[in-house]
């Protein structure tokens, strides 16, 4: 894809976040530079949640943490409510952090192991004051009950005593501690078990319309981001290759790539027959992505025109945009 | 029966911890076939990876192995583990779950292929070398002369984990064990990975085990599935039988609980509720009562036995769906 323009932003409408034109690049040695995210912008709007879905390696959670300034971006530009975020000084940027928050995949390593349970959630509220001692202590149980958990029997152990599923629970009630008004979940169920994965899914769910959240919601795996998502953001390589709502994504794929993810994931049925590689190799080095659309290479309808000239994200349907010079046909 | 190359009779592995004795896997017995691939499902802590790992040897320190595994008429049970060894690569040989960890980090690719290579088939360097490009080449990593000289670390998930198959399929093993290999991977490599060890199995008629708590990569690349909880087979059925004539409770709510692409989004998944028992401390009855929505007190307190319906299908069950025979 891969491709640039804008006509996926909306004008109107309560927008939580809004990217432009972001862009991170990382050096890697002395003269050449990793174009993680190259150039993508999107908005989100209040209650939506957007997922954001891709191979490892496309940018997807470079993208998640430039959204949080995790490090700055190269360029473009954050605007999270009415905030700025690239043009705010690091003690605006604090005062801002308590608005959005993140959910990181791996459950077990992002909980400090040597804190309690009750240590872990009361943390963000005690470093923003947020209460009293008993004011704080019963808001911990409340989120600990909110995600499923019993305040009396988890409170006092420590992270390793508890199951990946488990810790993902006392992630989120962390995140969720000081009422954020964006929330951004970087593959917070690949590390799980399917059994697991759904109970987590459900339990986003829930947090979601029990709380007003916003979501973006990073994975791998569109089969995840079906039940989640409002709007669905497929990336390749650092750019934008298709925007549309879920249920127009898996029943139409426009672009080449999002159609080949679909077609990855094992269904389970023997009927349906296996899940072919739709799609052969690996993405090429986003050291030296190549020119025009950046799925050519690996794309069972290029052409020369490909190679020559960036495909631009347009609208195919209502709602449904794509970035490729030869869409699949709807 | 001669053609099996696998036979496992009343399998049970404990490990002993500071916990107690955990009854990691508790009583199972299944045959492999020639050629043959069978699926091994269930959550984390169900036994699958102990029962892959019980049937090679490859059990830690502190784990007790009783019951019988026969391969390709060889007794098991009974060998030392250097007796063992002279099976393994050769005769049994597995790819591990984890491509990142699995690997040596300080050794180059090349000469981690090509130890099985000179060690169990006695193979010059030059040999050793020309064969483990062919196989670099087998499991489609490209440039292989060059991936050869590279450190692990030099290598994507995806290709590390090919190179993970091709040192598993270096001395052409009869029985394969597969245990989660797609599970750290993009779902695109998944697949590229599943059609891969397909299409080895076919040319030299290999048998594999695949274990995994995921349905979905089983269903289009096995013959028979085996589904297991709390240590136990709770049903073994072919494939299409399997999903076509689901009879376990779990098995259908394993099932239930995979994300579907074909529902409408903004659905609820169904849960399985709680989480897998004690394994200090067996339940005195179906080891899924308590999670399961159809348990009676029959169930919490009886044992179900192994039901076989005669076509190869058989389930651990009181009240199966749709019946029993």
């Amino acid at each position: 894809m891969a491709g640039t323009g804008k006509a996926h932003m909306r004008q109107d409408g309560d927008k939580v976040l809004e990217v432009n034109d972001l862009v991170m690049n990382y050096k890697a040695g002395r003269r050449t530079v990793v174009s993680a995210v190259a150039g993508v912008s999107f908005d989100v709007l209040r209650g939506e949640t957007l997922a954001i879905v891709g191979e490892s390696g496309c940018g997807k959670s470079t993208l998640g943490k430039a959204i949080l300034q995790l490090p700055r971006p190269t360029s473009g530009s954050v605007r999270l409510g009415g905030d700025e975020l690239t043009s705010l000084d690091d003690s605006a940027l604090r005062a801002v952090r308590p608005r959005m928050q993140m959910i990181f995949q791996d459950p077990i390593s992002s909980l400090d192991p040597r804190l309690q349970v009750r240590n872990i959630v009361d943390e963000p509220l005690k470093v923003w004051g947020r209460g009293d001692d008993a004011e704080r202590e019963k808001k911990v149980n409340e989120l600990l009950t909110a995600v499923g958990l019993d305040p009396a029997v988890v409170r006092d152990r420590r992270p390793w005593e508890f199951s990946g599923g488990q810790c993902q629970r006392i992630s989120i009630a962390r995140s969720i501690a000081l009422d954020p008004e964006l929330l951004i979940c970087d593959e917070p169920v690949s590390a799980l078990d399917v059994s697991i994965q759904a109970q987590i899914l459900n339990l986003l769910q829930d947090m979601k319309d029990r709380f007003g959240l916003t979501m973006i919601f990073i994975s791998h795996d569109l089969s995840v981001v079906k039940q989640v998502s409002t709007r669905v953001l497929v990336m390749y390589l650092g750019k934008v290759c298709e925007v549309a709502p879920p249920d127009a994504l898996y029943a139409n794929p426009a672009h080449h790539y999002a159609k080949a993810l679909i077609g990855s994931v094992p269904v389970p049925d023997p009927r349906r027959g296996r899940a072919k590689a739709t799609i052969e190799g690996e993405p090429p080095s986003p050291m030296n992505p190549p020119s025009g659309c950046r799925f050519r290479t690996r794309c069972p309808a290029a052409t020369d025109l490909c190679a020559q000239q960036e495909p631009e994200l347009r609208e195919v349907a209502a709602g449904h945009f794509v970035a490729c010079h030869h869409p699949n046909p709807r | 029966m001669s053609d099996n190359i696998l036979v496992v009779d009343d399998l049970h592995v404990s490990f002993s911890s500071s916990r107690g004795n955990i009854q990691a896997v508790r009583g199972v017995s299944v045959s492999i076939r020639l050629g043959e691939s069978i699926g091994v499902v269930g959550e984390s802590g169900s036994g699958k990876t102990v029962l892959s790992r019980g049937i090679m040897g490859l059990l830690t320190q502190n784990a007790t192995r009783t019951g019988s595994v026969e391969f390709a008429g060889h007794d098991l049970s009974t060998l030392t583990r250097d007796e063992l060894r002279t099976h393994w690569g050769t005769g049994m040989a597995m790819i591990f779950q984890d491509p990142m960890t699995s690997l040596n980090p300080v050794r180059r690719i090349g000469s981690q292929i090509m130890e099985g290579l000179t060690v169990r088939l006695g193979m010059s360097k030059e040999q050793a070398k020309s064969r483990a490009v062919e196989l670099l080449e087998r499991v489609r990593i490209p440039d292989p002369y060059a991936a050869l000289r590279k450190y692990p670390a030099q290598l994507s998930g995806g290709m590390r984990q090919r190179v993970m198959i091709a040192i598993a399929v270096a001395c052409t093993p009869e029985l394969l064990f597969a245990d989660e290999p797609t599970t750290a991977l993009d779902v695109t490599v998944q697949a590229q990975v599943l059609e891969l060890l397909d299409e080895l199995r076919a040319e030299s008629n290999m048998s594999m085990v695949l274990v995994t708590h995921d349905l979905g990569v089983v269903a289009g690349h096995t013959d028979r599935i085996l589904v297991m909880y709390a240590g136990q087979v709770v049903e073994a059925a072919p494939t299409a039988e399997l999903f076509a004539n689901m009879k376990m409770p779990y098995t259908e709510a394993l099932l239930k609980s995979i994300p579907r692409m074909d529902l409408p989004s903004g659905q609820k998944i169904p849960v399985i509720a709680g989480r897998l028992p004690d394994p200090t401390q067996p339940e005195p009855g179906c080891a899924f009562a308590p999670r399961c929505q159809y348990a009676t007190d029959k169930c919490r307190t009886e044992q179900p036995p192994l039901v076989d319906m005669g076509n190869g299908h058989q389930y651990r069950c009181f009240f199966p769906i749709g019946g029993g025979r």
